[in-house]
């Protein structure tokens, strides 16, 4: 078996002992469970279909949640290692640096796969079943399921860099629960605080852009304005031009939010001192 | 043929020079015992046999090859039990030993084998947070064992192993250098050591105090002998006529006489034509510990260890 498999395998298998497997799906899916029951209630003003609501509701929630689950799951995969004594160990048997992280970030990976899809699934076919779906809100759902994936693993990767960086555990914790704020209240708000500022001036064209600077807003726009029926009930329809992006341009950004700190972190991880 | 070879190796981190300029020689087969108090660099000196780290000047040869930038089949060969290594709290023995031994591309049967060997079979399916610290060092010798290692190097093994475990552990080690293993171990007991390994390099502040076998290391030394006789302190005193160095003690029916190496059957002849006055003689040789502080000097550092 690869060395990379074995890795991966043996991670997956520790997050079913310590219950992160567990617990990760279980919250996910009462959470949406409850917005699926909560929110479909007023939808009968609206044609819309109780899953488009789901998808509204749940990507909402989803920005919160997942990048915290994420950056909790991977934020000690080196440095806890590192700590523990095991990280000497391996590196002395026969498997390269590269190998180990990325090991263990699919490990990882598959935990937060498995909780997004069996959480948000079961919710998803609660809501199909209670109101029934189009074809649409089905595509909705999935294109969700895919893009809290990819946000997961894009703050997953950024939990590596931070692990591979710091010298202590506690660091890294500090810098993780750091990167969450940053990224899922600050950034927003110092946005809005700008364009508020400045009256919305020369800077207009420019705001939308600096959102794609974001994995969680790059998610949020990529879910409420990539389908019609989703933009009518999320309150992007009114959404000017400039900030819509093409669905493949808000995915691409979330992938290169996966790919590049995964990257920083293998660099990192190279040259860091056994 | 040498397995491990250093040629005035040196390794600084930042500011602080680690290694300076060490260099020996140890055979294939051969057990190395690596000596000195924390700090002295025993870690450092495996970190760079291991290939972890690179000297920051002089050469390391590991199995013919430079450790550094040698590939998987290099490391195929090795097996290292680090110091402080706490395995998964929550993962079994048996899948413990299964996980390493996978990564190390050997079956899994070979892996339970080794629980056997070190006396944890009984223990496989219970969780590791479950074991003594005994039976912690007792997996983590098992997995250093996977794949029949050309070369181990064991950091600090007997920590934690009662006095039984301890004669099984160095028994394993010496059916290993028996069958060609190179071995390079770390310790502070170093009592235990004496008469277990072939070789012993005694470091100091990241140099080379001492290296050789026990009795290169003692002749060096030119630590005397201690006899200690009974009887008529004061008759046997004036027998010697001051021609030694004596201590009364430990109570007053004997003597503690200090005496070079080439002197000492003179002197046991004396005690021996001494008669009645002297009716019990007991010769102590030099143990490790004493060589040991002789080469590193009785610092603070290792003062205070031994008091904990």
């Amino acid at each position: 078996m690869h060395p990379l498999i074995v890795i991966a395998a043996k991670e997956f298998r520790d997050g079913l002992r310590n219950r992160w497997v567990a617990g990760a799906t279980i919250l996910l899916a009462a959470l949406a469970f409850v917005l699926t029951i909560v929110g479909s209630s007023p939808t009968g003003m609206l044609d819309v279909k109780p899953l488009t609501v789901t998808v509204v509701s749940i990507s909402s929630l989803t920005i919160f949640l997942v990048p915290l689950i994420a950056l909790l799951l991977g934020y000690d995969a080196i440095v806890g290692e590192a700590e523990r004594g095991c990280l000497l160990l391996m590196l002395t048997y026969p498997v390269s640096r590269a190998e180990l992280l990325l090991g263990k970030f699919l490990g990882h990976a598959s935990i937060l796969a498995f909780a997004t899809i069996v959480g948000y699934g079961g919710a998803g076919l609660a809501a199909a079943f209670r109101g029934g779906a189009d074809a649409e809100s089905w595509q909705a759902f999935s294109a969700l399921l895919l893009s809290s994936i990819m946000l997961g693993l894009s703050f997953l990767a950024l939990s590596y860099l931070i692990s591979t960086i710091v010298k202590e555990r506690s660091t890294a914790a500090g810098l993780a629960v750091g990167t969450w704020l940053l990224f899922v209240v600050v950034f927003d708000l110092a946005l809005m605080g700008a364009l508020v500022a400045s009256k919305g001036g020369v800077w207009t064209d420019l705001f939308p852009k600096l959102l794609l600077l974001n994995p969680a807003d790059a998610y949020r726009l990529f879910n409420l304005s990539a389908f019609d029926s989703v933009r009518k009930i999320s309150g992007l329809g009114g959404l000017s031009a400039s900030a819509r992006f093409p669905a493949h341009v808000l995915l691409a950004v979330l992938a290169a939010w996966i790919v590049l700190p995964l990257a920083g972190a293998l660099f990192t991880f190279s040259r860091r001192q056994a | 043929m040498d397995a491990v070879v250093l040629e005035n190796a040196s390794k600084i981190f930042g500011e602080t020079e680690a290694l300076k300029r060490v260099s020996f020689a140890v055979p294939q087969g051969c057990c190395l015992a690596l000596i000195g108090h924390n700090g002295a660099g025993k870690t450092t000196l495996m970190k760079l046999i291991l290939g972890l780290a690179t000297p920051t000047a002089g050469r390391v040869s590991v199995l013919g090859c430079d450790p550094a930038s040698a590939g998987k089949a290099f490391r195929k060969q090795l097996g290292f039990l680090p110091e402080n290594v706490s395995f998964h709290d929550e993962m079994t023995g048996a899948d413990t030993i299964a996980f390493y031994a996978r990564l190390k591309g050997v079956g899994v049967r070979d892996g339970e084998k080794l629980l056997e060997r070190v006396g944890l079979a009984h223990a496989a399916k219970r969780r590791v947070k479950t074991y003594s610290k005994g039976m912690r060092q007792r997996l983590g010798l098992a997995q250093t064992l996977l794949g029949k290692p050309r070369l181990l190097l064991l950091d600090e093994p007997t920590t934690g192993l009662d006095p039984l475990l301890r004669q099984e552990f160095f028994q394993i080690i010496k059916d290993l250098t028996a069958a060609g293993t190179t071995v390079i171990l770390s310790s502070h007991v170093l009592t235990e050591l004496e008469a277990r390994t072939d070789l012993a390099a005694i470091m100091r502040d990241g140099k080379l105090a001492a290296f050789g076998d026990l009795d290169t290391l003692r002749a060096k030394a030119g630590l005397p002998v201690i006899v200690r006789a009974r009887g008529d302190v004061a008759a046997i005193s004036g027998r010697l006529n001051g021609a030694f160095h004596k201590i009364i003690g430990p109570d007053s029916a004997s003597i503690e006489i200090d005496c070079p190496q080439d002197e000492k059957m003179k002197l046991l002849r004396k005690l021996a034509e001494c008669g009645d006055i002297c009716s019990d003689v007991e010769v102590r040789q030099p143990s490790l510990d004493d060589l040991y502080l002789f080469y590193c000097g009785r610092s603070l550092n290792a003062a205070g260890e031994g008091g904990l």
